[in-house]
C-alpha cells in the first residue's frame, strides 16, 4: 500500500488528508511537532480573550482521525532524505514514504533586531506562542506591538481584552497601508484609536531592550523614545518554515519551489500551503500566498493528483476576510492601494465612519474588478460570479441588494451608495 | 529564583473587575432580591405593596444601571471576552452556588409550595407567596399563588435581562428586534393579558390564557379538567379552546414552513425567552460532541411520544366520561387519531425517507405501529385504559417527569452547568414537532458564505443547541438542522461574515461539498456536481 507522509498538520495539510481519504486507501501519516490534533491557528487569538477553550478550536473530535485511518504523529522533522525517501525525525527516528508532502506552513519575521530573542518577544503564530503569553500577561504592565498588519491588530485586541494597555508600532504612514487604500485605512486607524491602543503611525523598532534575566523591559523606536514594556509582539509579517530543508535537495528560494502541479524538483516530493513557492505568481498573486483560503485550495487540488487525477492549481479569484477589533472586512477580486492605471476608484464611507465600501474598476470598458467591504457583509458567490462573467461596475452597483450578506434586519446602504454613485460618475448605466 | 517577584500586576485573568458602577447595579439588583428573601422568611413588611414595588424595581434599575455601564462605554460589537476565565460563566463555584440556588427553588415550587408562604388550606398566605399579594390584587383580583410569584419573577428577568442582552448585542439589528419580541410576548401574552382576563372573569375556573403557550408544551391543554373548564369558560374558553387547536394545526405549521422553527422558539417562547436572556451567559456551555446529539435525538422524540400517548389517553378518557360536552366521539377520536397517524406516517415514508436515517424511520414505524395496535387492541376490547396504562397515572407521570422535574428543575436549574437550552435541546416535545418540520417542510436555512470560513469555532461554542455549526460552515453546506432555534447568534460571533439565516426555496437547501468556492472553477463543477 502506498504510503503518503504529510509534514505539518495545519489547514492545508489536513485538508489534503481528509480529500484524500475520500477517493483512496493509501497509508497515511500527518507528522506534526506542534499539537497532535489539527486546530484553527486563526483562532489562536479566541483562545486567549477567553472566548473560547483551545479544545474548541479543533474541528475534528479526536476519534475522526482513527475512524479516517489517519495517522497522526507527534514528532519534529529534522532532515529529508529524498534519494532513500525517507524523513528524519528529532528523535532519530525515520520514516519511509512513497510519497512526502510539505505543508510545514510560516514563521514569524524577525529582521535581526537587537534583542529579538529575549524572552517576553513573540510572533502570534504557533500554539507555543500563545502558552507563553498567557505566562507573560499577569506580569505585563505594557505591551508593544511590531508591525501594522493583520496579525498586529489580532495581537493587540488579546491584549486589550485583558486591559493590558499596548503601544502599536507601524512602520507605514497609516495601517496596513500597502494593501488598503488611504480611506478605509484612516477608518481602522481611528477605530484602534477608539479601542484606546496608542497607535504609532511611521515608527520603527530600533532595539529590545533586556532587563538583568534577559527579560523584555522596553524598546527604543527610531524616534529615539525609550518605551518600558513587559511584552514585544513582532507582527511584520511570515516567511516559510523550510530551514531543515536546507541540504535536502530539494529547491527552495524564500519558500519550497513547486510548479502548478504543486510538485517540487523532486520526483514524488510536494509543497502545499505557507511553505510552497509558485515559480511565477498565478494571475495577479504572489508566488507566496500565506493565506488560510490557498492553504486549503492547494490541499484540495493536491489530492486529486496523488489520487490518479493529476490537477494543476488553479485557484479562482482572490478573496480573502479580517476582522479589525469590531469591523469586519471581506475583499473579492483586486482592489490595490493605489489604483494602477487603468483602474478607477469608488469609495463610499457611512457618516459613522465604520461601514465602507471600494469597488475598483476598469476605466474603459467599467468592467468590474473588486472590491472592499467594511462592516457589510456580502456574498462570496455573488462576486466571483461577477468576475468570472466580467460583468460591469453598472452591473454591480445595482445589484448591490443581491450581493449583500447582511443578517435580516440590518440597515441597507445600497441606495445611498447608488446615489452617491450616480452623482460621482454620471449615471449607472443600464445593464 | 531567590527573590520571588510580587505581582504587582495591573493585567491578569483577574484584572478585568468591576468598576464602582458596575458594582452599584449588581448591589441594586442583589437589594432587590435581598428584600425578596426577607419576605421569604417570613420578615413582616408593613406597606407590602410599597416594599414589593421597591425590590422589584430596585431589581430592574440594578440591572440598567450594571448594563448601560458594561456595554455602553465601549465599542459596539461581539462582547465575549473572558467568558471561559470567568467563574460565573465557566462552571465555577458561583456557577454552581446559582445552579443549586435555582434548582432548589423550582423543587419547592413543584412540590413544596408551603415552604414559600402558599397557604394550602385556602387562608391568607404568608412568606413571600404572601408579599406579592398586593400585585396579585391589583392584576388579577385575587390572593397570590405561588404561580403568581414564579410568573412575575421570570417576567422581570426575561424583560431585565432582556434589555442586557440588547445591550451586549446592540450592533446587531436581528438580536434586537428578536429580543423585543420575546420580552413583548412574555410580559403581554404571557403574564398581564391572562392575569387581566382572570381578573375580568372572576367565576370561572382555571384555565391557560396564554394563547402563544401552545399544546404540546402546554401539555395540560387536553387533559380533562382544562376541556372541562375552557368548555364552561364562555365565549373566552371557547375562543382559547379553538385558538389553541388551530395553532396546532394550521398557525403552527405555515409559520414554521415561512420561518422555521425559530419564530416560537427564539422569538415568541416563554422557555426559549428566558434562555436567551437569562441565560445568554450560559449558551456556550451547551455540548457540542456526536454522543450529545445521539443522545438528544432520542431524548427529544422520545418526550414527543410520551406526551403524545399520555395526550392521545386523556383524551379519550375525557370523550368517555363526558360524551355530553363534545360533538365529538370518542369513536370518532380513536379512528381520527388512527387516520392521522396512518396517512401522516405514510406521507413521511413515501416523501421524505431519503431525508431520513434509516434508524429514525425503522424507529418511527415501529413506534406508530404500536400505538396504532394498542389502540385498536383496546377500543375493541373496551378497554378504558385505551393505551395499556390508566391515564391518569400517565398524566401524573408526565406532569412530574417532564412538566416539573425536566422542563423546571433540570431545564433552567441548571442553566450554569449544561447551558441555557438544556430542555429545549433535549426535552421539549414542542421543539420535536417543530424541528421535524424544519428539517423536512420549512423555507429556513443557515447559508455559508462560499469559501470564507476558517475554521475558528466561534459559531459552534456559541451554539446554545450544542449544533458543531461549524462542521458544516468549513465544508460550504447549509445548515438544516431539526434543533436549531434561530436565535442568530452563529452568525453575530463569526468573524469573517460566513453565516446567515435566510428563509428561500426549498430546492438546493440541503446541499453538500466537495470543494469550497473559491477553488478552480472546472474542479468545483467536476467534483460537486457529480
Amino acid at each position: 500500500m502506498e504510503h503518503i507522509v504529510i509534514v505539518g498538520n495545519g489547514i492545508a495539510g489536513v485538508t489534503l488528508a481528509r480529500h484524500i481519504r475520500k477517493k483512496s486507501d493509501a497509508k497515511i501519516t500527518i507528522v506534526s511537532s506542534e499539537n497532535e490534533y489539527f486546530f484553527s491557528r486563526t483562532a489562536l487569538m479566541y483562545v486567549f480573550m477567553g472566548h473560547m477553550k483551545f479544545e474548541h478550536t479543533q474541528s475534528y473530535e479526536n476519534d475522526f482521525w482513527k475512524k479516517n485511518k489517519i495517522n497522526l504523529l507527534q514528532g519534529l522533522v529534522t532532515t529529508v532524505l529524498t534519494a532513500s525517501k525517507e524523513i528524519v525525525l528529532s528523535n532519530n527516528d525515520t520514516i519511509k514514504f512513497d510519497k512526502l508532502v510539505l505543508a510545514t506552513g510560516s514563521k514569524p519575521n524577525k529582521y535581526g533586531w537587537p534583542g529579538q530573542d529575549l524572552k517576553g518577544v513573540t510572533g502570534l503564530y504557533h500554539k507555543k506562542d500563545l502558552e507563553n503569553l498567557e505566562e507573560w500577561a499577569p506580569q505585563t504592565k505594557r505591551a508593544v506591538i511590531v508591525g501594522g498588519g493583520l496579525i498586529g491588530i489580532e495581537l493587540a485586541e488579546m491584549l486589550r481584552s485583558r486591559d493590558i494597555p499596548v503601544t502599536f508600532l507601524v512602520r507605514e504612514k497609516t495601517f496596513w497601508g500597502s494593501v488598503l487604500p488611504f480611506g478605509e485605512s484612516q477608518m481602522i486607524n481611528r477605530h484602534i484609536l477608539e479601542h484606546h491602543i496608542d497607535l504609532r503611525l511611521g515608527t520603527n523598532l530600533v532595539e529590545i531592550l533586556s532587563d538583568e534575566k534577559g527579560h523584555v523591559k522596553g524598546i527604543v523606536t527610531d524616534k529615539g523614545e525609550t518605551i518600558d514594556c513587559e511584552i514585544v509582539g513582532l507582527t511584520a509579517g511570515v516567511s516559510p518554515n523550510i530551514d531543515f530543508l536546507k541540504d535536502s535537495g530539494i529547491e527552495l528560494n524564500k519558500g519550497v519551489k513547486v510548479n502548478r502541479y504543486l510538485e517540487t524538483n523532486i520526483a514524488d516530493i510536494y509543497a502545499i500551503g505557507d511553505c510552497a513557492e509558485q515559480h511565477e505568481g498565478i494571475d495577479l498573486r504572489r508566488p507566496i500566498e500565506a493565506v488560510w483560503y490557498t492553504g486549503r485550495m492547494m490541499g484540495e487540488t493536491l489530492a486529486q493528483t496523488l489520487t490518479g487525477n493529476p490537477t494543476e492549481y488553479k485557484p479562482g479569484h482572490w478573496f480573502n476576510s479580517a476582522k479589525f477589533l469590531d469591523i469586519e472586512y471581506q475583499t473579492y477580486g483586486w482592489v490595490w492601494a493605489n489604483p494602477k492605471e487603468n483602474e478607477v476608484h469608488f469609495y463610499w464611507e457611512h457618516h459613522k465612519g465604520k461601514k465602507a465600501i471600494r469597488i475598483s474598476f476598469d476605466k474603459e470598458s467599467r468592467t468590474f474588478l473588486g472590491i472592499n467591504t467594511f462592516g457589510i457583509r456580502m456574498r462570496h458567490a455573488f462576486f466571483d460570479k461577477v468576475l468570472t462573467d466580467k460583468q460591469t461596475v453598472d452591473f454591480v452597483i445595482s445589484h448591490l441588494k443581491d450581493a449583500n450578506f447582511d443578517p435580516e434586519f440590518f440597515t441597507s446602504y445600497e441606495s445611498e451608495i447608488q446615489k452617491q454613485f450616480a452623482d460621482q460618475f454620471v449615471g449607472v448605466k443600464k445593464t | 529564583m531567590s527573590k520571588q517577584v510580587e505581582n504587582k500586576s495591573i493585567a491578569s485573568h483577574e484584572n478585568l473587575q468591576m468598576d464602582g458602577i458596575q458594582k452599584l447595579g449588581i448591589a441594586l439588583g442583589l437589594l432587590g432580591l435581598f428584600i425578596m428573601a426577607l419576605a421569604l422568611f417570613n420578615v413582616s413588611f408593613p406597606h407590602k405593596g410599597i416594599w414589593l414595588g421597591g425590590a422589584i424595581v430596585s431589581i430592574l434599575v440594578g440591572i440598567v444601571v450594571y448594563a448601560n455601564r458594561t456595554y455602553l462605554n465601549q465599542p459596539e460589537g461581539i462582547k465575549n471576552n473572558g467568558v471561559w476565565h470567568k467563574d460565573f460563566t465557566n462552571r465555577g463555584s458561583w456557577a454552581w452556588m446559582i445552579g443549586i440556588i435555582l434548582t432548589a427553588f423550582y423543587v419547592v415550587l413543584y412540590w413544596f409550595p408551603k415552604y414559600l408562604g402558599l397557604n394550602e388550606d385556602g387562608g391568607t398566605n404568608t412568606g413571600i407567596v404572601g408579599f406579592f399579594d398586593p400585585l396579585s390584587y391589583i392584576l388579577n383580583g385575587k390572593a397570590a399563588s405561588q404561580w403568581f410569584v414564579y410568573g412575575t419573577l421570570y417576567t422581570i428577568a426575561i424583560v431585565g435581562l432582556g434589555y442586557k442582552f440588547i445591550l451586549k448585542y446592540r450592533h446587531n439589528k436581528y438580536q434586537l428586534v428578536r429580543t423585543i419580541s420575546v420580552m413583548f410576548f412574555q410580559l403581554g401574552f404571557a403574564f398581564l393579558i391572562p392575569e387581566i382576563l382572570a381578573k375580568l372573569n372572576p367565576e370561572q375556573a382555571y384555565f391557560a390564557k396564554d394563547i402563544k403557550n401552545m399544546w404540546p408544551l402546554n401539555y395540560y391543554f387536553f387533559e380533562d379538567w382544562h376541556l372541562t373548564n375552557m368548555l364552561n369558560g364562555g365565549n373566552l374558553g371557547m375562543f382559547m379552546l379553538v385558538f389553541g387547536i388551530a395553532m396546532i394545526f394550521i398557525i403552527s405549521p405555515i409559520l414554521t414552513y415561512l420561518y422555521g422553527k425559530r419564530w416560537y422558539c427564539s422569538w415568541v417562547c416563554g422557555c426559549g425567552g428566558l434562555a436567551e436572556t437569562a441565560g445568554d451567559s450560559y449558551r456556550h456551555l451547551s455540548n457540542k460532541s456526536d454522543t450529545a446529539w445521539k443522545i438528544e435525538r432520542w431524548m427529544i422524540h422520545l418526550v414527543l411520544v410520551f406526551s403524545f400517548v399520555m395526550t392521545i389517553a386523556v383524551v379519550f378518557t375525557f370523550l368517555s366520561n363526558n360524551p355530553e360536552m363534545s360533538f365529538i366521539t370518542k369513536d370518532h377520536f380513536i379512528w381520527g387519531i388512527v387516520g392521522f397517524l396512518t396517512v401522516f406516517t405514510g406521507a413521511l415514508y413515501v416523501f421524505k425517507r431519503k431525508d431520513l436515517d434509516a434508524d429514525a424511520v425503522y424507529t418511527m414505524l415501529s413506534l406508530v405501529a404500536i400505538i396504532i395496535i394498542s389502540l385498536l387492541i383496546n377500543y375493541f376490547s373496551g378497554n378504558q385504559n385505551i393505551l395499556f396504562i390508566d391515564s391518569s397515572a400517565l398524566k401524573q407521570w408526565y406532569g412530574f417527569a417532564i412538566g416539573a422535574a425536566f422542563s423546571g428543575v433540570v431545564g433552567v436549574g441548571f442553566y450554569p452547568l449544561l447551558g441555557n437550552r438544556v430542555w429545549c435541546r433535549f426535552g421539549c416535545p414542542m421543539a420535536a414537532i417543530l424541528g421535524l418540520q424544519q428539517r423536512l417542510f420549512s423555507k429556513f436555512r443557515i447559508t455559508t458564505n462560499g469559501g470564507q470560513c476558517i475554521s475558528c469555532g466561534n459559531c459552534s461554542t456559541y451554539c446554545e443547541m450544542g449544533i458543531d455549526v461549524r462542521s458544516y460552515a468549513e465544508k460550504g453546506e447549509n445548515i438544516v438542522r431539526s434543533s436549531c432555534v434561530g436565535c442568530g447568534v452563529c452568525s453575530a460571533v463569526c468573524p469573517r461574515g460566513v453565516l446567515k439565516l435566510e428563509n428561500g426555496s426549498e430546492d438546493g437547501r440541503i446541499n453538500s461539498n466537495e470543494i469550497l468556492l473559491g477553488n478552480d472553477v472546472n474542479l468545483l463543477d467536476l467534483l460537486n456536481k457529480k
